[in-house]
């Protein structure tokens, strides 16, 4: 528990950072958000007005400071393009991206698991080749092009579904997820390949460890041996692989969802980077830092639970 | 001991192919062991000790291995019999310790499900709350001071020495017939290593189970074994009575080993 606070007293403090980091990158590099809103047809005076409405003109650290609480209160700030809240222009996107990236980790996970410990179990065996065979292609194809090839077989040659017919999850909540699965995919079939390379050499590698010859030696079945000893102790290093996998599914979203049409947080921030609307921006990428170190958090929390190694070393 | 023999192993023959030449592990052994005997097998490194052992308990199932002889066990070969007859004996009727108890354990699993497993596996019968005090009275009979506290700590908050008591406490919960104890001494400290004899004395004498003690410290084989056989390049060299081989050793092999050993205490 208290190792829980500390770790959560840290994740506190590296949000901080990286949020000065992105203000200072956003206050810094050239260019007059205000000149840009007014065009160049106003006059100075008018200029004057907006960046003072703007609060363009107080002084970096009242600034930083300004746009600090208002994250902690929830409130992200003012479109500079739109005049709205970015709040409320980012909620409707959120979930479709989040569920994005949830779903692909779900594949990758039921994709990953089953197929690590067969390919281990049945190490040198036909499908064990195969698969080896198969995971090298499939790591070396980036998302966009396996998303490019799933569009092309599944949805116009198969019709199994109609790309760029996304349905929003407020009309049908199956035809949405049913829209997001060929992208989740895309998005998890790379990142499935290098989860079961990972578990079958961990798998084989904990199976010729002495404790298993101690199971055996119980009268355990060969799995028996597997499920009760080797897998947990395998699952250790690839856990690890799968929370950055599932931080890295966030940003790899954001390119799939162009690739296929999906109205995510992608559109909003690739327009905004064109229009300079820094507040959209800098909120995108705060959440996304956010998810990241929170990801962290969680997968520091299960390994502790999968290895008690961990958790007795700082206690 | 009333001289019933519950284990015949006869011309054991454990082959490598792994490499281009066959490579002989275990040339030729045979060992009979009665019914709360005590027998040590000492030989130098690579003789063949652990094949031989591992053969008995049943933990040799690699391909490249050839093995051949007959080992029986309550009217069955356990070499040729098949896996379900074998299980079925391997923690319940059968049982062994090794020499590394720092990775015998599984890392990330509790003492008392380790302890309790061979339970779980041969007996489901019996109900978790039984099987946990059995657990925990085996961990005090092995010497675990606070055993309840014991049965819910992990393997690595445990010293060598007691990891090894842990090992015996699993390995003794089924109270099989017999325990191989595969240099379970080496790697411990020399008072821990006396108190692990004294511990094996007591279960062959509360339990009556017979064990195969292989060691190569032959002061601790002649304080505890009844019997002894020395074993050089996979054959069995020389058995005797503990007496017999010590004193009075017929083979120059036996003598050299004997020698090399700086005080015995017969
Ligand atoms: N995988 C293998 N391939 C080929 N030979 C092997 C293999 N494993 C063991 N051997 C050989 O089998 C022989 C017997 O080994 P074993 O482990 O039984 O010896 P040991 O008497 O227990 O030795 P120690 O006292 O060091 O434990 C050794 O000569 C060893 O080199
Ligand atoms: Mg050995």
């Amino acid at each position: 528990m208290r190792y829980l606070i500390k770790k959560a007293c840290m994740m506190l403090f590296t949000l901080l950072v990286v949020s000065l980091c992105v203000f200072l990158a956003f206050s810094l590099i050239p260019g007059d958000p205000a000149l840009r809103q007014l065009g160049t047809n106003g006059t100075p005076e008018q200029l004057e007005a907006l960046r003072q409405q703007m609060g363009l003109k107080d002084p970096l650290p009242v600034r930083y400071g300004r746009w600090l609480l208002g994250l902690l209160r929830g409130d992200l700030g003012t479109s500079y393009v739109y005049k709205i809240p970015v709040g409320s222009m980012l909620a409707e996107k959120i979930p479709i991206t989040l569920s994005l990236a949830l779903i692909s980790f779900v594949f990758m996970v039921l994709i990953s698991v089953p197929l690590g410990i067969y390919t281990a179990k049945h190490k040198d065996g036909v499908l064990d080749h195969i698969v080896m065979v198969l995971n090298q292609v499939i790591m070396a194809v980036p998302p966009f092009f396996a998303g490019i090839l799933i569009t092309l077989v599944f949805g116009m040659i198969l019709h199994l579904f109609t790309p760029g017919g996304f349905i929003s999850y407020k009309k049908s909540v199956p035809g949405f997820i049913g829209y997001l699965i060929a992208p989740a995919f895309a998005v998890a079939l790379p990142k499935a390949a290098m989860a079961v390379k990972l578990l079958r050499g961990s798998v084989i590698d904990e199976a010729a460890k002495d404790y298993t010859r101690t199971a055996y030696s119980r009268g355990n079945t060969t799995n028996g041996v597997l499920y009760r000893h080797v897998l947990q102790n395998a699952l250790i290093p690839v856990i690890t692989f799968l929370g950055m996998a599932l931080a890295d599914m966030v940003a790899g979203s954001i390119v799939i969802e162009q690739v296929f049409g999906i109205p995510g947080i992608s559109r909003i921030l690739l327009t905004s980077i064109n229009n300079r609307d820094y507040p959209v921006v800098e909120a995108i990428i705060m959440g996304i830092a956010f998810l990241v170190i929170f990801i962290n958090l969680l997968v520091d929390v299960i390994y502790r639970i999968v290895d008690p190694r961990i958790a007795s070393g700082d206690e | 001991m009333n001289g019933e023999i519950i284990l015949t192993v006869t011309d054991l023959h454990l082959v490598f192919h792994d490499h281009d030449t066959p490579e002989i592990a275990v040339d030729d052994f045979d060992l009979t062991l009665e019914e709360g005997e005590i027998v040590g097998i000492v030989g130098e490194s690579g003789s063949g000790k652990s094949l031989s052992a591992l053969a008995i308990a049943g933990l040799l199932n690699r391909k490249s291995l050839k093995k051949s002889g007959r080992i029986i066990f309550d009217g069955v070969d356990l070499l040729t019999c098949d896996r379900k007859t074998l299980r079925g004996y391997q923690g319940d009727e059968i049982s062994i310790i090794f020499q590394e108890p720092m990775t015998s354990l599984n890392p990330v699993k509790r003492i008392g499900w380790q302890v309790e497993e061979s339970l779980r596996i041969h007996h489901p019968e019996i109900d978790k709350e039984t099987r946990k005090k059995k657990a925990i009275s085996m961990l005090e009979k092995v010497g675990l001071h606070d055993p309840e506290t014991v049965y819910k700590l992990y393997p690595h908050e445990l010293s060598g020495g007691m990891r090894q008591r842990v090992m015996i406490a699993a390995a003794m919960i089924g109270e099989p017939k017999i325990l191989i104890a595969d240099e379970p001494t080496t790697a411990l400290d020399v008072t821990v290593q006396a108190q692990i004899v004294e511990l094996l004395k007591t279960f062959n004498r509360d339990y009556g189970t017979s064990i195969i003690f292989i060691s190569h410290d032959l002061s601790l084989v002649s304080q505890l074994c009844q019997r002894v056989m020395v074993m050089y390049q996979g054959n069995v060299v020389e058995t005797g009575t503990a007496e017999e081989v010590f004193s009075e050793p017929r083979q120059a092999y036996t003598r050299r080993l004997i020698a090399a050993i700086p005080k015995i205490r017969l």
